[in-house]
């Protein structure tokens, strides 16, 4: 083209000048062409995951926090409760009793001065002189457990529930939802305390020497409110989510096919909302850790000697002038596990559902 | 073509929905009220009106998606009526929806969407018939086969309307109610498209229910056009017949509001503005549902509704005064 022939170019203008660009080669045309990898929304919502950094850290420590609450109770030499100074036929030492961390009780030290390797108190030992550090590991393993086990009980009541109500609507979600607002409108924290309560009365003859029992009242109770109460956010998410799949045109056309019930929640329903019942439960687990933790804290959640991360915190305020670390120890732990748990949850939000981002 | 047998029968078709209006309370909203036609095997009927005239209600209540409030709709001879009719009705009448992008779901791969209706109805007998069948209907409506595996969402407009109608293809219906196929597509698409529905009547013998508001593309594709107003049928007849001869004011005033190629025509075809706005569907006005924007109307008109009465051999029209 030649010079003259083109627009003359106002230097402050922002159109652009073809000259400065090349002709696409024949091959650079075929590479634009071919449209990008097909991936499954699963593989998109892990590969949008695994680039929050945030939530991969908290995806490590939770997991680094699994392992270690499962595995080394295995083969960790202290039980959590064995009362170091109590051995059968002797008097109770009491040297044991409130050892700081690294120190070791009198027999231990005799042991070691003639030669005997001595697993260390790394933690110390509690008042009964019980190892301090396999209490709160043992504490964590407990808190899990709670957590997880809740968050399913939560998690199957929910989607349920949810369903039924959201699928069916008219005036069956009508009443269900209306029960949903009166346990809603209840005040959670004085509803657990009272049937944690009168449950650990009335429950306590029915368990007395089965499994159950070393569990104890606390605990079942735990659950039992789970199960009543705090289902409740997970119904109204699951049935508004289910709701709104109901409204959609591709729910109709799987009608128009001849779809039936069954197949339309299965194949359309479900998929359709399964990243918010995993969102949610991931998050639901902090939230019923901390409930526990808070209940134990309160001496209304597992039976002695079990510990819970709650329960120590709690025994330690007796000596926490002298044995703060006593304190701190579990309340970290419950921070870490909580704190980890929500980052992650919202790290799953952001890759699964950006939709439900606030 | 009258004397061909008649594949559809509508009859008195009523389609009221419950609006909410304060607690408790709700409003009989007539979206369809008492729509009677038939289509004959083999024909396309277009069914042409104002975005909210309830032309998509009219389609999805002849395929009980909706539960008719009142009337019957009779199939190939046979009354459609309880679960098992309904279900054998579904192999034969399917829908094309208007809207492309909401009515496949997001979560499913191509072939398990035009998969979906095969499965339902148990239509092959191992897997590989499955893939055989899913490749002859993508290369019916010309999506190739590497296609397959990809989600509905990688795919245009007009792809995702091909996928749609694959689908309603799947099951080798004898019907199929279009509804507005071509109105969520780019002009440049929409051609491809309506041929493509021709193309495929002729080859597979389908007799098609061709909703839409654009009267072009209706003219272009029907046998025969029927005009809805307000949830009544106000005009039926032959494509070419309504289109150059409309009797119903409301056909005249919505084919002047038709561009016309030719401008000598067009200069001569005043153009007829209506007054006023289409009335709100829960507040009808009594008689004619037309009388409040109709140049014509008298006294007669607000006190009852006209009948449609056949003016010329299958030319319908419902009016007191012609
Ligand atoms: N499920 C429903 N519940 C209540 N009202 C409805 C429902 N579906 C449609 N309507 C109402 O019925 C009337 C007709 O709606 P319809 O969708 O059939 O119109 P349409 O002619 O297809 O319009 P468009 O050209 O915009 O698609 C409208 O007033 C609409 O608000
Ligand atoms: S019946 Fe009356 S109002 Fe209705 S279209 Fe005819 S003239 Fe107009
Ligand atoms: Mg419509």
């Amino acid at each position: 083209m030649k010079k003259d022939t083109q627009i003359k170019k106002n230097p402050l203008s922002l159109q652009l000048d073809l000259s400065s660009f090349e002709k696409a080669t024949d091959e650079e045309k075929f590479l634009q062409q071919r449209m990008r990898e097909s991936t499954t929304f699963f593989k998109d919502g892990m590969k949008r995951l695994s680039k929050n950094k945030i939530a991969m850290i908290s995806l490590a420590v939770i997991t680094l926090i699994v392992l270690i609450a499962i595995f080394v109770p295995m083969f960790y030499p202290y039980d959590y409760g064995q009362q170091l100074g109590i051995v059968a036929g002797q008097d109770s030492d009491s040297s044991y009793n409130n050892l700081r961390p690294f120190e070791y009780g009198e027999t231990e030290l005799k042991r070691i001065e003639a030669g005997e390797k001595i697993f260390p108190h790394i933690f110390g030992t509690d008042a009964h002189g019980r190892d301090y550090a396999i209490r709160v590991i043992y504490g964590t393993r407990i808190s899990l457990v709670v957590g997880f086990f809740a968050s399913i009980i939560v998690l199957i009541i929910g989607v349920i529930y949810g369903s039924i109500s959201g699928y069916y609507g008219g005036k069956v979600d009508l009443i269900m939802m209306r029960i949903v607002d009166i346990i809603y409108s209840l005040p959670d924290l004085l509803m657990i305390i009272l049937l944690s309560v009168v449950l650990k009365q009335t429950l306590t003859p029915v368990i007395e020497g089965t499994p159950l029992g070393k569990l104890g009242t606390g605990m079942i109770s735990i659950f039992i409110v789970f199960a009543l109460l705090y289902w409740v956010s997970m119904a109204r998410l699951i049935r508004g989510q289910i709701l709104s799949i109901k409204q959609q045109d591709y729910v109709l056309n799987a009608r128009s096919i001849g779809a039936k019930s069954g197949h339309i929640i299965r194949r359309h329903m479900l998929p359709n909302c399964i990243s918010v019942i995993i969102i949610s439960t991931a998050l639901q687990i902090p939230s019923a850790i901390f409930t526990e933790s808070f209940l134990s804290f309160l001496g209304l959640g597992v039976a002695m000697p079990m510990p819970s991360l709650g329960s120590l915190a709690s025994d330690a305020l007796s000596g926490i002038y002298s044995y703060a670390y006593r304190l701190i120890i579990p309340a970290i732990t419950i921070c870490l596990i909580v704190l980890s748990l929500n980052l992650l949850g919202d790290g799953l939000r952001d890759a699964f559902d950006p939709k439900l981002k606030k | 073509m009258s004397e061909q047998k008649n594949l559809l029968e509508v009859k008195h078709l009523k389609q009221y929905f419950d609006v909410p209006n304060g607690f408790l309370r709700s409003l009989k909203l007539k979206a369809v009220d008492d729509v009677s036609f038939n289509i004959a095997e083999g024909e396309t009927l277009g069914l042409v009106g104002e975005s909210g005239c309830g032309k998509t209600t009219v389609g999805r209540t002849i395929l009980q998606l909706y539960k008719p409030t009142d009337g019957e709709v009779w199939f190939d001879g046979t009354k459609i009526e309880g679960k098992k009719t309904i279900h054998e009705f579904r192999r034969n009448a399917q829908m094309v929806f208007q809207d492309p992008y909401s009515s496949l779901d997001p979560r499913m791969t191509v072939s398990d969407i035009i998969g979906e209706p095969l499965d339902v109805h148990h239509l092959y007998s191992n897997r590989k018939e499955r893939e055989e069948k899913i490749g002859h209907l993508m290369d019916l409506v010309g999506l190739t086969s590497d296609h397959a595996s990809r989600y509905a969402h990688e795919f245009s407009g007009g792809q995702r309307q091909r996928i749609g109608i694959a689908r309603a293809l799947a099951v080798d219906p004898k019907f199929i109610v279009c509804d507005e196929p071509v109105s969520a597509l780019d002009v440049s698409i929409q051609a491809q498209i309506v041929n493509m529905f021709e193309d495929l009547q002729k080859k597979l013998g389908l007799t098609y229910l061709f909703i839409a508001h654009d009267l072009l593309v209706v003219k272009h594709i029907s046998t025969r056009i029927a005009v809805m107003y307000l949830g009544k049928l106000i005009e039926i007849g032959p494509s070419d017949e309504l289109y150059h001869r409309p009797i119903h004011p409301y056909t005249i005033s919505l084919l002047s509001a038709v561009p016309v190629p030719d401008p000598n025509v067009a200069r001569a075809n005043k153009r007829i503005h209506l007054e006023g706005d289409v009335p709100s569907p829960l507040h009808m006005p009594s008689g004619c549902p037309f009388r409040t924007r109709c140049p014509r109307a008298t006294a007669k008109c607000a006190e009852s509704m006209p009948e449609l009465k056949e003016i010329t051999p299958g030319h319908s029209v419902a009016c007191h005064n012609l």
